[in-house]
């Protein structure tokens, strides 16, 4: 019993770093069908802003609450700015917009090489987050619990803005009736950058509660970036129900064949499952019809 | 008000709108009338601009729009229903009319009046837009655009395909708006009738030209229903 309840939260925070990584993609890929591969470069940017702050602010936990929302808006900076310079350019031509985000990508990643050096870093995680609770036999770690709690609380901070503000609104027009949005009024293009905003924070979001969980390093976002894409393709594009659904689904599925197999064996047998999933159902959990895809 | 001069537009290569020249008098009625594929609904994209013209200009009151963005046209008091009953159809009823109310000072005023002319509206508030009919769209679609309280109106084949009983309501609505002054139509219609009882001026469009034009009311019927079935 102790060995399912320690699997089964291993695979929720599992789940929890998916759709913290794969929330900002619910929008940019999801909702405006832009294939930006350079959104694991937003999960980097934000986990080297915890890592710049963490050598300029003494005291971890500070330094890991500052670096939240620093690290949405250097991010989301980022994406606002790359939306600007190339892919608004681009939102007819997928297939041109996902090999000039690739090149972004490796862009990025150099940068970030000639900026901290090649060799991963690491970032000490506060106090409070390096130990472990028990609950009913069960070992739950903190810095989990937190990845967990921050996923949850983006999931209802967007869920919010969407649901009841007025750029949400206008966010889920233009997702649904570009012309008809722009001819009602709506500056349609500050919509596009302001989604594409959001999303990529998320992104630096993700990248904070990553530095929690393992080291950073130029190349660490493109470890989690198929995942991601996985995580919104099989929930079903632009429903952000689905890549949760999806998220927790995957990462508890992985962790108790984890278990009985080798991690390798794991994943080969996670990618076939979607494979057939897919093959079975090439819309996803769920469907919303989107701009360019779906 | 509304001037459109020798515009060629089109999609792509294809050019559909060849020098048309539309006018739309100040607080009153134009209607464009044709056969499907004569290009009204394209004139009236392209002086929204949803389509960018080769040739020609666009002017509001005197202000060249040529070249703005549709979203900048609705700013200067241009509004658009264009064809199909078009709405948000995951966003509720109340939601589609919010939507274009966020950010107006007089945003809830304007929803209000709305509502009263289209009552169906109120009590459909909590629905989202793609479980309606179509002639309940259509009012939606309506009373979206008066929320921007235009004063120039593009209306694209408001009455097609819509149950008879909306019909009738949809036209006596329109019908007084314009009467109401301030505002003016540019109003493209299959329905000659209807077309002929509210517009001042008519044009006739055919294979993207203007084949005639005149003033309107219901003694032109006969010329327009003649020069149609040319």
């Amino acid at each position: 019993m102790t060995v399912i309840l320690n699997q089964s939260f291993t695979g929720v925070s599992i789940g929890a770093v998916l759709l913290l990584i794969a929330l900002g993609l619910t929008l940019t890929f999801g909702q405006m069908g832009v294939i930006n591969m350079a959104h694991g470069e937003f999960i980097m940017a934000g986990a080297y802003t915890t890592y710049v702050l963490q050598k300029s602010i003494s005291g971890a936990g500070l330094s890991l609450l500052v670096a939240l929302p620093l690290a949405f808006l250097v991010a989301g900076a980022m994406g606002a700015l790359l939306e600007w310079l190339l892919i608004r350019r681009l939102y007819t031509r997928p297939l041109d917009t996902l090999l000039v985000t690739w090149g972004v990508s490796l862009m990025l990643q150099q940068l970030a090489r000639d900026i901290f050096g090649a060799p991963n870093v690491q970032t000490a995680a506060p106090d409070l987050l390096t130990g472990n609770i028990s609950v009913a036999g069960t070992t739950l770690a903190n810095n989990r619990l937190f990845i967990l709690g921050l996923a949850l609380l983006c999931v209802l901070g967007l869920t919010l803005i969407l649901r009841l503000t007025p750029l949400g609104r206008r966010i889920r027009a233009v997702v649904q009736n570009r012309d008809l949005a722009e001819v009602s009024g709506i500056a349609t293009e500050r919509v596009d950058r302001t989604t594409f905003f959001i999303g990529s924070g998320l992104a630096g979001v993700a990248g904070v509660a990553l530095t929690l969980v393992g080291p950073i390093g130029p190349t660490m976002g493109t470890n989690y970036i198929v995942d991601a894409f996985l995580v919104v393709v099989v929930g079903g594009i632009g429903r952000l129900k689905g890549s949760i659904i999806t998220a927790f689904a995957l990462g508890v599925l992985q962790s108790v064949l984890e278990y009985s197999t080798t991690v390798s064996v794991a994943k080969v047998i996670v990618l076939v499952a979607i494979v057939a999933f897919l093959q079975w159902r090439p819309q996803g959990l769920y469907t919303l019809r989107t701009r360019s895809l779906a | 008000m509304l001037e459109i001069n020798t515009v060629r537009a089109g999609y792509d290569r294809t050019t559909v709108l060849h020098e048309v020249t539309v006018a739309v008098p100040k607080d009153g009625v134009a209607a464009v009338l044709g056969h499907n594929g004569a290009g009204k609904s394209t004139l009236l994209r392209a002086a929204m601009g949803l389509i960018k013209p080769t040739n020609g200009t666009i002017l509001l009151d005197g202000e060249d729009i040529t070249r703005l963005a549709p979203h900048q046209r609705v700013a200067r008091g241009m509004a658009y229903v264009p064809q199909g009953q078009q709405s948000f159809p995951h966003l509720t009823t109340a939601e589609n009319l919010q939507l274009v109310a966020d950010g107006r000072p007089d945003g809830d005023e304007a929803i209000a009046e709305a509502l009263d002319l289209f009552p169906v509206l109120r009590e459909l508030s909590g629905r989202r837009a793609g479980l309606l009919s179509g002639g309940q769209r259509q009012q939606l679609a309506i009373a979206r655009a008066l929320i921007t309280r235009p004063r120039l109106l593009l209306l694209d084949e408001p009455t097609e395909g819509i149950q008879p009983s909306v019909v009738a309501e949809i036209e006596e609505t329109i019908l007084a708006l314009t009467r109401r002054g301030g505002l003016s139509v540019l109003l493209v219609e299959q329905h000659v009738g209807f077309a002929m009882r509210a517009a001042q001026q008519y044009y006739v469009l055919e294979a993207g030209r203007v084949t005639s034009s005149g003033s309107g009311g219901a003694e032109s019927e006969q010329t327009v229903r003649a020069a149609l079935s040319v």
